[in-house]
């Protein structure tokens, strides 16, 4: 009744405009498909954040997890009511190495993005919002990185990485609670990752430093950092956002094809390790472990595709698909 | 005209010296000293010190100023540098055969398998994005959207193996591994197609529905151009430069080869050759290949802006 009221009253114009977030969800929430795949990736983190409990909980109570526990006599078995998605080489139960691998797939998604985000975001603002010499500078440094063929760096950095950590005595600690496969792939998938971010943000930078609203701050006397930050981020923030969930698929893609390689993680069950071990019982007739990671994989990529169109219809339309393309 | 060309390729230097610093600074400076690496886990300091010797991994990695000014070059960088320059890719650790008689080698069996995926990709990608833009917003559009995101959601991997155990393995009708005959490259083809065409029709669409809300396609259809002739004649013409960028950047990749397809189908190519490289710490091998990948990248970059001129006159080059 109160809400009809309200209503009622019509405009009210003290209430400042609707921003750019809630015009988005308006729209995201009438658009059934970009729903559907909200779900999806809810589930999908819900079980990521139940995966991360079962790891630390063993973690810390320095036992075995329950995933990493083998059952010779039960190898390589089909499904059954214990086991739905059957038994792997070592009895391990399926469906919860592929839980563990969504916990993976996250981590990769994350740690990728805690090397790409600023390193892409600070050097695209920059460049833009300097120019000059600088955006001279950092224009060659990204049209250089992105001459390299992608998958050809990716798998070098990550190749060099890995060997770098594990000879090192001060990574140690670090690799006791991160695996040395997963952080060296995601510092290879971050260092080449950064271009596509800094492209973009680079480009707002330009435009935005013309508009009126920067010169009346810097008539103000508000400083570049300020500026930078604190004016024209919160205008640009979104294409992080939308950057990331179309990157995202393409992270976990890359990794399958990099544990495919050999360069992937090695103590954990990634997909890609999963997909790659699988490969050899596909022979024997064991579908249902390639099946699995297949089906795994493929709703969480799909739903990131099909949301991260939504999202990024919903708050640029501007923006166009060739940005966001994956090889 | 000449001018723009010319300045246009004079920029493939310095990228080129760049691409090079990169690949330098990952294999030798974050990597450490190669000859580590080449003699296994058992080797004793005299032997790595006669493979660094050899291999001239025990010199400055930048520049000599131990020497300076008379051997100040005679520094790894420099040297790695001079010899690209000249095309001299220097030796294989494991094959011992030069490195560009091997990339020789590996060209014809890359070509046979990227050439006819590229075009096929290309004129499949082109075709059904021009359909679903025609019928765009209809169930045709969104169904081939739909798969296309359907087939870009699947790993490559996958499709690589479903095809070699159910179409090759279990219903023989191809070949599982090997480059003998050109039956071996069809299930190479047909799997990239598959695993490639759903990200180019994603592509190409967005390139013409970008053009369908032109004013011009509006102009034409006030004046009662027909639908088809609008795709056809307006529309297509002027996706034409992202087409191209497309398409011209595409190609220095047919040289690098399908990595993925290359090593499960047995092609002897150069992305079999890059990764056998990778693993055995063949860098001479991975410095060739990455610097002539990345020429003829920044090459091909360089031809897609000159291209622009003729696919689009109004485009004037400064």
């Amino acid at each position: 009744m109160s809400a009809l009221l309200q209503d009622a009253k019509g405009i009210d114009e003290t209430r400042p405009p609707e921003g750019l977030w809630s015009i988005a969800w308006r729209q995201l929430r009438r658009n059934r498909v970009a729903m559907v795949c909200l779900a999806i990736l809810c589930a999908y983190t819900a079980t990521w954040l139940y995966a991360e409990g079962v790891y630390w909980t063993a973690k810390i109570r320095g036992i075995v997890p329950d995933y990493k526990i083998s059952h010779y006599e039960i190898r390589n078995g089909p499904p059954t009511a214990a086991h739905p998605l059957g038994t792997n080489f070592a009895g391990r139960d399926n469906l919860k190495q592929l839980i563990q691998g969504a916990r993976i797939a996250f981590e990769i998604g994350l740690l990728t993005s805690i090397i790409v985000i600023p390193l892409g975001f600070v050097m695209g603002a920059l460049a833009g919002y300097f120019g000059g010499k600088l955006d001279t500078a950092i224009v060659y440094l990204f049209s250089v990185v992105a001459s390299v063929p992608d998958i050809l760096l990716i798998m070098s950095i990550t190749y060099v990485t890995r060997a770098a950590v594990e000879r090192s005595t001060a990574m140690q600690s670090v690799t006791r609670y991160i695996d040395a496969g997963l952080l060296s792939i995601c510092v290879g998938m971050g260092f080449t990752g950064w271009v596509g971010l800094c492209r973009i943000i680079r480009g707002e930078y330009l435009k935005h430093r013309e508009r009126q609203y920067v010169l009346a701050a810097r008539s103000l006397g508000v400083g570049h950092g300020a500026i930078i930050f604190r004016h024209i981020m919160p205008n640009v923030a979104h294409l992080i956002i939308i950057n990331f969930s179309l990157r995202f698929p393409g992270l976990i893609l890359t990794e399958v094809v990099l544990s495919y390689l050999g360069l992937g993680i090695a103590s954990e069950p990634s997909w890609g390790t999963i997909i790659n071990d699988a490969k050899q019982r596909l022979w024997l007739g064991n579908w249902w472990e390639l099946g699995g990671a297949t089906v795994a994989m493929f709703f969480l990529v799909l739903a990131l595709n099909l949301f991260g169109d939504a999202l990024r219809d919903a708050l640029d339309p501007k923006l166009r698909i060739a940005e966001a393309k994956t090889g | 005209m000449a001018a723009y060309i010319i300045r246009r390729l004079l920029s493939v230097i310095p990228i080129t010296i760049g691409v090079m610093f990169i690949t330098f600074f990952v294999f030798r400076v974050v990597g450490g000293n190669p000859a580590y690496r080449i003699a296994g886990k058992n080797a004793t300091p005299a032997r790595i010190a006669q493979i660094s010797h050899e291999r001239g991994y025990d010199k400055p990695l930048f520049l000599n100023l131990r020497e300076f000014p008379s051997h100040l070059l005679d520094a790894q960088f420099p040297t790695l540098c001079g010899n690209l320059l000249r095309f001299d890719f220097g030796q294989s650790i494991i094959t011992r055969e030069r490195v560009g008689t091997m990339l020789r080698e590996g060209v014809g069996p890359s070509l046979c398998v990227t050439t006819p995926l590229f075009v096929i990709e290309l004129v499949l990608g082109v075709g059904l994005a021009l359909l679903a833009a025609y019928y765009r917003n209809t169930w045709i559009d969104r169904g081939l959207v739909l798969f296309s995101v359907m087939g870009m959601s699947v790993s490559t991997l996958v499709y690589i193996m479903l095809a070699q155990y159910w179409l090759a393995s279990q219903w023989r009708l191809f070949p599982v591994w090997g480059f003998e005959s050109p039956r071996y490259l069809i299930l190479p083809v047909l799997v990239g197609t598959i695993a490639g065409v759903g990200g180019e029709l994603r592509f190409y669409r967005t390139v013409m529905l970008d053009e369908m809300y032109q004013e011009y396609v509006r102009t034409a259809r006030a004046k009662g151009v027909s639908s088809r002739r609008i795709l056809f004649h307006h529309v297509l013409r002027n996706a034409l430069i992202p087409i191209l960028t497309n398409v011209i950047v595409a190609i220095p990749f047919l040289y690098t080869g399908a990595l993925l397809l290359e090593n499960f189908f047995g092609i002897p190519g150069i992305g079999r050759l890059t990764v056998m490289a990778l693993f055995n710490f063949d860098d001479d091998v991975v410095f060739a290949t990455t610097f002539i990948g990345s020429v003829l990248f920044v090459l091909f970059n360089a031809l897609t802006d000159i291209a622009y001129t003729w696919a689009d006159p109004r485009i004037r080059l400064r």
